[in-house]
């Protein structure tokens, strides 16, 4: 056993937590395993080669570009907004529920409004915000603190497990790529319906969550009284 | 040429070159703007326009350089990447006046084009000689045809500008995925994967699927958080744990592999590795606490770990 083939799996973990540039990092790793494995230059080339040229699929995000600039400029995100935005007399939480089914369906399609920079700051949390206001209520720091965590966390959930069910996304091409070499042959499509089931889970767990999260904060920081909300928000 | 008329590939995989061409095009042009592009310093402009042409080459002509050449083509490409000497362009983007004008004009059809990608992707996977990225690249020909339609002055030179300006925002670390993939082949290679088998076969009995699905799994949840990236981890993974200890003894590779990674996601919403996604929020909301998206993210992910582990071992 040629232990020191292991010296490429250390670098990478430890150059990756060290924050060291990631590209720099992989071809460190990449050259090393590549001598100390008997590769040698030539081999590490042509494997190299061979795989960059093989795993081209993997930058389909290239033409997909071709159309989700355009899109935006021809106003996707406000469309998107204005979706959300139909969401009248909502509490916070059912606020951010929603903000995760929807990233969740359109992330299976691959279309994305901007996350949290481009989506969450200016038009949920805005949303959360003027939620609070219309119920009569005055804006807590620390409930809108936690409400922003909650509404990133949102983000982050649905994205992550909703884009794994693009039939053509990055991960699934990663995991098709990185099999290959090893004797298996996996599909996209069966990739992606295998995931429905998480992502479904994934969702909802954290919407649940969100939700009852929200009314307990609710609770705590404006007092037990639904009632006076549900007849604030009517007026 | 040979490639275009030969009988025995499909027409596909045929189209599917064209569009690596177009894609190839993309990136050249690029390279082109980025050297016209004038507000970064010199050796900026070279190394961008480097980058985006050599990636170009690769891209369009790959297949038909021989792959040594294409390895040292790589390597030149990268060097600009490790010297951050690729960087994005000037280019603005659409102005929030001019988005909003367009949403009166076409409203919620702009829905239409975006969601074509992803029902041409589906059904290029479902027509056996055409396959999905075929068709998700078919899909995205037809959503700048009805973004024409809708809106006249969506030319050809709009989308071209607006694409490169996406691509030029990712930057280099957009070849993260492909350049680990070729890390996953080169340990594969010089067998990595049996060092490990050999080392983890002295603690967990090899045969044992379902301690190989849980070491699995956990593990590309723990890699995850302290690398902060799944893509790195399951690269690793796979060739470690996944392949000797799951997959050998007959699981499914597609369940096991897609999985794996969504287990290796459960990492990435616990870590503050993850900068992007759990500390970036943090100072682009301005939030006091710098663990308050971690916060938040606690119960989904082990929620999600429990719930992939059982389905692994169900659907196996």
């Amino acid at each position: 056993m040629n232990y020191l083939v292991l010296l490429g799996i250390l670098i990478v973990i430890v150059g990756f937590a060290l924050k060291l540039d990631a590209i720099l990092i992989i071809f460190i790793a990449a050259i090393v395993t590549a001598l100390v494995g008997g590769i040698g230059v030539d081999g590490f080339l042509t494997t190299l080669g061979s795989s960059f040229v093989s795993n081209r699929s993997m930058a389909i995000f290239i033409i997909i570009l071709l159309v989700v600039g355009t899109l935006e400029r021809n106003g996707l995100k406000d469309a998107a907004a204005a979706l959300i935005g139909k969401a009248k007399n909502a509490t916070p939480g059912v606020i951010i529920a929603l903000y995760g089914v929807m990233r969740l369906v359109f992330a299976a399609f691959n279309v994305s409004f901007g996350g949290v920079a481009g989506f969450v700051r200016p038009i949920i949390m805005p949303m959360c915000t003027g939620a609070i206001e219309a119920s009569g209520r005055e804006i807590n720091d620390d409930y809108v603190e936690e409400l922003k965590g909650m509404a990133s966390g949102m983000e982050n959930v649905a994205w992550f497990f909703g884009q794994v069910l693009f039939v053509g996304t990055s991960g699934a091409l990663l995991v098709q790529s990185t099999m290959k070499p090893l004797g298996y042959d996996v599909d996209l499509l069966q990739m992606a319906l295998i995931e429905i089931p998480v992502a479904v889970i994934a969702v909802g767990v954290a919407a649940a969550y969100y939700i009852v999260k929200d009314r307990r904060l609710r609770a705590k920081y404006y007092g037990n009284a639904p009632a006076q909300s549900a007849t604030a928000k009517e007026a | 040429m040979q490639f275009f008329t030969d009988p025995s590939i499909t027409y596909g995989t045929k189209l599917m070159e064209v569009f690596y061409i177009v894609m190839g095009l993309i990136s050249v042009y690029a390279g082109v703007r980025n050297f016209r592009d004038d507000k970064k310093d010199v050796i900026s402009r070279y190394g961008t326009c480097l980058f985006w042409v050599l990636l170009g080459v690769e891209m369009a002509f790959g297949r038909w350089i021989p792959n040594v050449a294409n390895g040292v083509i790589i390597v030149v490409m990268v060097l600009p990447a490790i010297f951050q000497k690729v960087k994005k362009n000037s280019d603005p983007g659409p102005t929030k006046a001019e988005s909003e004008a367009n949403y009166q004009a076409i409203g919620m059809k702009i829905f239409i084009p975006a969601l074509s990608i992803g029902v041409f992707a589906i059904i290029g996977a479902l027509i056996k000689d055409l396959g999905a990225l075929t068709g998700c690249s078919i899909g995205v020909i037809v959503g700048v045809v009805i973004l024409y339609f809708y809106n006249r002055s969506n030319k050809p030179i709009v989308f071209l500008n607006d694409s490169e300006r996406l691509l030029s925002a990712m930057g280099a670390l957009c070849m993260l995925p492909m350049l680990l993939a070729s890390l996953g082949a080169i340990f594969t290679k010089a067998g990595v994967g049996d060092v490990i088998a050999d080392l983890v076969g002295r603690v967990i009995p090899q045969g044992n699927v379902t301690i190989g699905i849980i070491v699995f799994a956990l593990g590309m949840m723990l890699f995850t958080m302290i690398m902060g990236n799944a893509f790195a981890a399951i690269t690793v993974m796979t060739v470690g744990i996944g392949a000797p200890f799951v997959l050998a003894y007959g699981a499914n590779p597609a369940l096991i592999g897609i999985l794996a990674l969504t287990c290796g996601y459960c990492g990435t919403l616990l870590t503050p590795m993850a900068a992007n996604f759990n500390i970036v929020p943090v100072a682009m909301l301005e939030m006091k606490d710098r663990f308050g998206v971690i916060k938040n993210q606690i119960l989904p992910a082990l929620v999600m770990i429990v719930v992939q582990i059982i389905y692994m071992l169900i659907a196996k």
